[in-house]
């Protein structure tokens, strides 16, 4: 097309933009005058336009006409303008085009041509356009022709990823058939080329079917086991620079990470024999210096390390894949150190392959260092994160520190997260972990969150030995002339509670202290200086020399007469405060912050008591050092007079997680790490039993994520809505979670963008009465590190309950033909909570049974009456909770018709009261 | 695969293809930014890139940078090698192929990614079977093609 070649270098001669878009519309102006002239046009000068329009459109520009022409050209029996047609049409027409109805009639006559030229052509149309519309008129006929015996090897390649597309768009127009099982064993085809474009259909298939393709593993690994096996040359064309069907190969290994190992010993045995290949390969010398070899030779074999991480079983190849990425640490090739730290990260969350990734922290931390481009730095920084436990974590702190000064500002706040997260959860003294916050806060202010200066706050008030340190060490980090805000908020809170602890040493003597910290007023924002004011009334009753001094600053216009109200009103109270208040009422006052009251209810006296003594749980948290729930609880208290946190909160979510199948406690993945540090507080009481009594709220609420939960219950059945919250601005990837209990299993849409909500419904019903809940796993990567975390489903026996009424005469016949003493189970312990009577009825209430009034004699007490409704049988339960107002203590009985009712409803209820 | 770009030097866009549906305004945005992205890249690093949540892996050919965007949990090497194994089909079709001709025959550069590669994966990784195939479409051209007017031979329709 002689005139297409003028027109563009016509276009590539223009000396300007300007030039350009005046040729450009010169040229759409003439095109126009042609489509609508008078003269018919031919074939050729058609298929010439509609080529220059569409150069037009990839330049850059709008086209609003012409598609009629591109359409025309469908039609023709030309090979060259029909292919011309496609390619515009394959660019050009959005899915909602009113020209589909055409462009689809044309194709269907093109698919029955049994041309496969034209076949395929028509055929790379639909999987290039993909819309719903050609899916509707396609979807049936494409498996039709995937499969047919007759079909052509190249019309069968297009097939088979055409039908991927339309599945990838509109995966409930694509049904699955009889072709099903017959695509399955295109994976033996003759034909490379066919194998290797049916492999892409049916590892997407798989993923969303995983039951309907099984059969595909046997033969996935008979083919992948005769690929590794052969001779450079055997494959012929498929062979790329010496490594046999290099694609094949990894689109095989990458199809078995959708199944979970072979259960057949002789299939699996035949696999791992290929996955030794696949390692010893590595080791041979190259066939090749070029680049493409190793590449396409490496490309496998990290899709098959892939594969081992993915079955997680085998110690063996776990190590050997270590070992082999450890010598790809210290590779030429930056592409492949950074593969192998991003691989080696995935490693380092095996149990049996994390002390081997281990062994490599020294090439690591170089890498940090010295590496010059940002994302191999990056990646060094995640797997320094995944490979960090109490042996190294002091040394990869630090290391993370120092980097921090100088890190990219695109993953500051990543590290600041990770360094802040590491620091809490291996700190052996607590000293060293407020050290490192301070230098935290001091390097890279900016990106230090909130949640990480209030959990430092919260540490040291609720750790006395620490205190006094905490506070000398804030007092000399704030003598840097210039030191960050938050170095201010994390000051002013601590010398407000602790400087008595420094004020003996002249250096630091009350006064000292007050007027280093009123330096740094003048630049904070109101939210800071209103915690200083705060400080400042506190070293009042402290220290009663500084009275007079900071009461001339109160009293100064500009903070009683301060244009935010906020800041005036503390101002004017605490002026007020100082002055009429006795030193007792003061002292009362502005006494020290109390710890924070989830130590009260320890999560580790829960755990021990719910798993016995010795159980893997509680003794890796008893490592971890996480005693107490000291570490959780996350709500601002002390600057803020108004907003002293009341709610106990023993960080549901740690207890949840502990609970889970004892792999999530052992496995240090990043993700269990994360849980429970950021275990927010807000989030109340035990997230499984709290739900007891009530149906919807948050179950769960860590840094990154919010799960909460919706359900109701009727007879035996129920739902359960679970909202998964992204709360980060970053995707997750690989979102996926899993329920287990009788036996079913639910996958979730793989992605939650960020800050985005994900629905999920769970049916559930209930067979027989049970004891155990279902159990919730959740797994995700966020900013390359895996997340794992299992939770306990707050579905629990007392949710079936239809409640009961009945008179008093009635109730105590029954409780008195429920006599067995196995029917009965009775629990006398200890209120947690005020004994308040509208409290407890409620609470009642919504554990669903019937709440009879009138029926004991002692109006103190509650009785109440359900049946339970099991697909089995029903189960008849009585209660009765007796309180004691002057003990603060319960009697709870139960009696059921089923004595694992009784004993499994006295368990719950006891831990509500 | 969700697109592959061809761009210059100059951050010129010279081919691409959309894998996944996608908006015009979509595309310039997601292009102009990719391309910014890897221009500032300088020779030696790694040719990977995280980028939402995606990955891009790019090679630099002579005066052209092929680009590709895949899934997360895709290979990035073997990516690499479909990139190169384009090269060497463009190469093996124009006879050691450079830019220009990928602008002047723009529409053969897409039918040999159209025999490569369909719906963003892998449908023919043999050179030579591919290479038949455009070489057969080629033949119905030289069939079809009739001699044109002399006007219309020197580009003045």
């Amino acid at each position: 097309m002689r005139g297409l070649a003028v027109f563009i270098s016509d276009i590539r001669n223009c000396k300007s933009k300007e030039a350009e878009i005046k040729r450009i519309n010169k040229e759409l102006a003439n095109i126009r005058s042609k489509f609508k002239g008078d003269k018919a046009l031919d074939g050729y000068s058609k298929k010439k336009y509609v080529c220059k329009l569409l150069f037009i459109f990839l330049l850059g520009h709008d086209i609003d006409f012409g598609h009629m022409e591109a359409v025309n050209l469908l039609s023709s029996n030309k090979y060259t303008e029909k292919q011309i047609g496609y390619l515009f049409i394959s660019v050009l027409v959005n899915s909602n085009s009113e020209l589909i109805r055409l462009i689809n009639n044309a194709i269907k006559n093109d698919l029955s041509s049994r041309n496969p030229t034209f076949m395929c052509l028509a055929l790379h149309c639909i999987a290039n356009v993909g819309s719903r519309e050609m899916a509707e008129a396609f979807a049936g006929e494409i498996p039709r022709i995937l499969v047919a015996g007759d079909t052509m090897d190249s019309v069968k390649q297009s097939a088979a990823l055409c039908l991927l597309r339309l599945y990838k768009t509109s995966p409930d127009l694509v049904l699955m058939g009889e072709w099903t099982s017959r695509v399955v064993h295109l994976l033996n085809d003759q034909h490379m080329g066919v194998v290797t474009a049916a492999i892409s259909l049916i590892t997407c298939l798989s993923q969303k079917n995983p039951d309907e393709f099984k059969t595909c593993v046997s033969l996935a690994v008979s083919r992948l086991s005769r690929i590794v096996s052969s001779a450079s040359t055997d494959l012929q064309d498929y062979t790329y620079y010496f490594v046999p069907a290099p694609w094949l190969s990894c689109k095989l290994l990458r199809l078995l990470q959708c199944y979970p190992p072979p259960e057949d010993g002789a299939v699996k045995g035949r696999l791992v024999e290929c996955l030794e290949t696949i390692l010893n390969k590595a080791q041979e010398p190259p066939k090749s210096k070029k680049v493409q070899h190793s590449n396409a030779k490496n490309a496998i074999l990290f899709e098959a390390i892939s594969l081992i991480i993915h079955y997680d079983s085998e110690p063996n190849l776990l190590v050997r894949a270590c070992n082999q990425l450890g010598q790809f640490l210290q590779h030429r090739e930056t592409n492949l150190r950074y593969l192998a730290l991003e691989s080696m990260c995935t490693l380092a969350s095996s149990e049996f392959s994390h002390e081997a990734v281990k062994t490599h922290i020294e090439t690591v931390i170089n890498a940090l260092k010295t590496e010059r481009d940002v994302s191999v730095r990056q990646r060094a920084a995640d797997l320094l994160y995944a490979m960090c436990d109490r042996s190294n974590a002091k040394q990869i702190v630090a290391e993370m520190l120092s980097y921090l000064e100088t890190a990219d500002y695109s993953i500051r706040e990543e590290m600041v997260l990770k360094v802040a997260i590491l620091a809490e959860k291996y700190a052996v003294d607590y000293s060293w972990y407020v050290d490192t916050i301070l230098n935290l806060i001091r390097i890279a202010g900016d990106y230090v969150s909130e949640e990480v200066w209030y959990r430092v706050i919260q540490i040291v008030i609720n750790r006395d030995d620490v205190q006094g340190y905490a506070a000398k060490t804030v007092f000399e980090a704030l003598q840097a002339p210039a030191c960050h805000e938050n170095m201010v908020k994390v000051g002013g809170y601590i010398l407000g509670e602790f400087g008595n602890l420094i004020a003996g040493d002249p250096r630091s003597s009350p006064l000292v202290q007050f007027n280093l910290l009123h330096s740094k007023f003048h630049l904070c924002s109101v939210p800071t200086r209103a915690l200083l004011l705060s400080a400042y009334i506190k070293f009042i009753n402290l220290f009663p020399e500084t009275k007079s001094t900071i009461q001339e600053v109160l009293r100064s216009d500009s903070q009683i007469r301060n244009s935010d109200v906020e800041l005036q009103q503390r101002a004017v109270e605490y002026l007020k405060l100082s002055s009429i208040a006795s030193t007792d009422v003061l002292a009362t006052v502005l006494e020290e912050m109390p710890p924070f009251p989830e130590r009260e209810s320890s999560i580790l006296a829960k755990l021990k008591k719910k798993k016995g003594p010795g159980a893997v749980s509680v003794n890796e948290l008893e490592e971890g050092k996480r005693e107490g729930g000291e570490l959780n609880g996350g709500g601002e208290r002390g600057g803020d007079s108004s907003a002293i946190a009341s709610t106990p909160s023993p960080s549901a979510d740690l207890l949840g997680l502990r609970a889970g199948p004892p792999v999530t406690a052992a496995a240090p993945s990043a993700g269990s790490l994360l849980v429970d540090v950021f275990s927010e507080a807000g989030v109340n009481d035990d997230g499984f039993l709290r739900f007891v009594c009530k149906n919807n709220g948050v179950l769960f609420e860590n840094q990154l994520l919010q799960i909460g939960i919706k359900s109701e219950y009727r007879q035996n059945l129920g739902r359960m809505y679970l909202f998964y919250g992204n709360k980060t601005s970053v995707q997750f990837v690989t979102f996926t979670t899993t329920v287990t209990c009788p036996g079913d299993t639910l996958v979730l849409e793989p992605l939650i963008e960020g800050g985005a909500q994900v629905q999920q419904v769970i049916n559930i019903e209930c067979l027989t009465d049970f004891s155990d809940a279902p159990l919730l796993n959740i797994k995700f990567r966020y900013g390359g590190a895996l997340q794992n975390l299992t939770l306990k489903l707050p579905v629990t026996i007392n949710k079936f309950f239809q409640p009961t009424e009945m008179a008093s005469h009635d109730f105590f016949q029954r409780w008195k033909q429920l006599s067995l003493p196995q029917q009965e189970a009775q629990k006398i312990f200890k209120a947690n909570h005020a004994m308040d009577t509208e409290v407890l009825k409620a609470k009642l209430l919504g554990l669903g049974m019937a709440l009879l009034e009138n029926v004991d004699p002692n109006p103190e007490n509650f009785v109440c009456a359900g049946v339970i409704q099991t697909k089995a049988q029903q189960v008849g339960s009585l209660l009765r909770l007796e309180p004691n107002a002057q003990a603060q203590m319960y009697r709870l009985t139960v009696r059921s018709s089923k004595d694992t009712v009784s004993k499994r409803l006295c368990e719950l209820l006891a831990e509500q009261f | 695969m969700q697109f592959m770009l061809l761009f210059s030097r100059q951050g010129k866009l010279r081919l691409q293809k959309w894998y996944v549906p996608l908006s015009d305004t979509q595309k310039k945005k997601i292009s102009r930014e990719v391309i910014q992205m890897v221009l500032a890249r300088k020779p030696k690093m790694c040719s990977f890139l995280e980028w939402r949540d995606m990955k891009i892996v790019y090679k630099r050919y002579a005066s052209l940078y092929f680009c590709c965007a895949v899934e997360d949990q895709e290979n990035e090497l073997i990516t690499l090698e479909i990139i190169h194994r384009y090269v060497e089909l463009l190469d093996k079709y124009f006879g050691s192929v450079c830019e220009l001709d990928i602008i002047f025959n723009f529409e053969k550069a897409y039918y040999i990614l159209d025999e490569f590669i369909l719906g963003g994966e892998a449908q023919e990784t043999s050179k030579k079977n591919v290479l038949k195939a455009i070489e057969q479409a080629d033949m119905l051209q030289e069939e079809a093609e009739a001699p044109r007017s002399v006007l219309e031979e020197i580009g003045l329709t």
